[in-house]
């Protein structure tokens, strides 16, 4: 029989999904907004993404496919546990293709290919609070989201350039959401912010052990905070791809043989793979 | 809500200001105007109630009774309690400037000079980074620390240092009103001697109002226009300085300026 598992529907029970479904409508009214939730304990423990799959859990239906991915990749032990997960527990079609997922779950990257209307994408966050750097006490951070204090944020970038001569955040870069709220877009390269801008998915992010959602409704305006005199600028590399020769893609430094031999490829193994095929699709073409 | 009462040219008017921890500890029935430019001392023993007083026109506690009324820099006079957190928070970090005794509670020991005395630009809007640098080295200069420190710790600075930066940090939005709570403590006499200079030099220059606890007479000689002298959460004497340390009339300040009271 299809459909049938041992477990309820994507192993959380029906009340703690609609729990979290209030959470994420109330987050999506505030965009960039911390939104408390009771988290629930999930068979994996915290740093493997539990936030982003209970969020998973309970928006999933039975005909939604998912993508999981991890540093842009499909085939990490974090991604492909997760996605058995989803397999065993809701049956749904899960996929590597991203054009093909209605939803996905990341950590560390946003695909190369634009996403659209009918995606979600799911964030799986450790820290959530932009402002916990500087303030350790949580009622104080939250006075300071309410009032919008957000002076300190400047008070980081402004030590990266005082030491570095430009601003050296790259991972976590923080953004302010819809001209409001301060928010860390997690551990995703600063080089990905931009797709967050006026993007045409929903973007949803959950923190397990922090017990927090927080989300950025489409077409959003999402600006990464700077200064007048030192603007944001995303990575840019010297290189492109060694595999898909592809210009503009994020790229990960790999070592490729014992001589410690290195090449630069793209993070998303998926847009870098379909490039490489219809590379070849294009010279089979050339040769019949 | 009853309209403030400002004396005409008060900066500052505590009236009938009260919060008691228990019977005669912490502070009640304060009243006194502060006009401006003017450096107002507030002496008196361990635990007659200084800090809970300055605490209550720091914002950051209310008082129980009474109304703590602010003339803002567009000639506005509103209790500080009255109007909203938000504006509140937003005044204590423009308008006012809350120096601490211990320089730790009044920097961040972790982010270079530079940026403690930046801080409050960026709080206000400042977005400029090559703007905000120069003007935290003018003020890094002003206190009379030399200029290449401006990249380094707190931490790595000593405590006289660390004083003049916290000094620095907020006189940076020119407030017009600053806050002192034994800005000198714990410091050699040498130290306190060249930092009491500054602070006299600044407030002059700047034409600041001040409020200054200390439970140094000669401190208040040197700097203070006019005293209060607390005892048991009361303010039992106060007028001009060379009035009430010269001449005082309640036997509490007479034991106090006969040394016979050390505090
Ligand atoms: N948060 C508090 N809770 C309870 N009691 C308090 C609190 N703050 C102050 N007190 C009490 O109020 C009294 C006045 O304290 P305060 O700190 O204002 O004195 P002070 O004049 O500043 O003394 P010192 O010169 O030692 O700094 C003391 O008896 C103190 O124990
Ligand atoms: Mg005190
Ligand atoms: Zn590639």
């Amino acid at each position: 029989m299809p459909n049938q598992s041992e477990y309820n529907f994507a192993y959380l029970d029906e009340q703690s999904k609609r729990t979290i479904r209030r959470g994420l409508l109330k987050a999506v009214a505030i965009p960039g907004h911390q939104v408390p939730f009771a988290g629930r304990e999930m068979p994996m423990p915290y740093g493997w993404g539990t936030g982003g799959v209970q969020v998973t859990a309970s928006i999933l239906g039975a005909d939604d496919c998912l993508k999981v991915i991890d540093q842009g990749s499909d085939d990490t032990t974090n991604a492909v546990s997760i996605r058995r997960f989803f397999d065993k527990t809701a049956l749904v079609e899960t996929t590597t293709d991203t054009e093909a997922a209605t939803v996905i779950q990341t950590r560390h990257r946003i695909p190369e290919q634009p996403l659209t209307n009918n995606q979600i994408l799911v964030f799986q966050v450790p820290i959530p609070e932009p402002l916990r750097f500087i303030e350790p006490s949580e009622s104080e951070t939250m006075k300071m989201h309410a009032l919008e204090e957000y002076g300190v944020m400047h008070v980081k970038l402004y030590e990266d350039i005082a030491h570095h001569g430009h601003i050296a955040t790259t991972y976590a870069y923080p953004v302010h959401v819809n001209g409001r709220y301060v928010m860390d877009p997690s551990p995703i390269p600063k080089f990905d912010n931009p797709k967050m801008h006026m993007s045409d998915a929903l973007l949803l992010f959950g923190a397990g052990r922090e017990k927090r959602l927080y989300a950025i409704p489409p077409y959003t305006d999402v600006k990464s905070l700077d200064f007048d005199d030192h603007p944001f600028e995303i990575q840019q590399w010297d290189q492109s791809c060694a595999l898909c020769g592809c210009e503009h893609s994020f790229l990960d430094e790999v070592i490729v043989n014992d001589e410690g031999e290195r090449m630069f490829v793209c993070s998303d193994s998926h847009f870098c793979q379909q490039r490489v095929n219809a590379k070849l699709n294009m010279s089979e073409a050339v040769e019949v | 809500m009853k309209k403030p009462i400002l004396e005409e040219n008060a900066v500052l008017s505590v009236q009938s200001c009260q919060k008691l921890y228990g019977i005669n500890r912490g502070c009640q029935d304060i009243n006194f105007d502060l006009y401006p430019g003017e450096v107002l001392g507030i002496v008196g023993e361990s635990g007659s109630g200084k800090s809970t007083l300055l605490n209550c026109l720091s914002g950051n506690n209310q008082p129980d009774h009474g109304a703590i009324i602010y003339r803002d820099s567009v000639g506005m006079a509103q209790d500080i309690y009255e109007m909203n957190e938000a504006r509140r928070r937003l005044l204590m970090r423009s308008e006012f400037g809350i120096v601490k005794q211990n320089p730790k509670d009044g920097l961040r020991m972790r982010v270079s000079a530079g940026a403690n005395i930046g801080e409050r630009l960026m709080a206000v809007g400042d977005r400029h980074y090559g703007d905000i640098r120069t003007k935290a080295g003018d003020w890094l200069t002003q206190v009379e620390m030399p200029k290449d420190r401006l990249d380094d710790m707190p931490f790595e600075f000593s405590g006289g240092m660390q004083q003049r930066l916290q000094i620095a940090r907020v006189l940076v939005t020119r407030p017009r009103l600053v806050l002192m709570d034994e800005p000198t403590g714990g410091l050699d006499v040498s130290v306190q001697a060249k930092l009491l200079d500054l602070i006299r030099s600044l407030v002059s220059e700047l034409n600041l109002s001040v409020i200054m606890v200390t439970h140094d007479l000669a401190v208040a000689r040197l700097l203070c226009d006019r005293l209060l002298v607390m005892q048991q959460s009361r303010v039992i004497e106060q007028g001009l300085t060379d009035q009430v340390l010269d001449d005082p009339q309640h036997p509490y300040t007479q034991l106090l300026v006969s040394s016979v009271l050390t505090p």
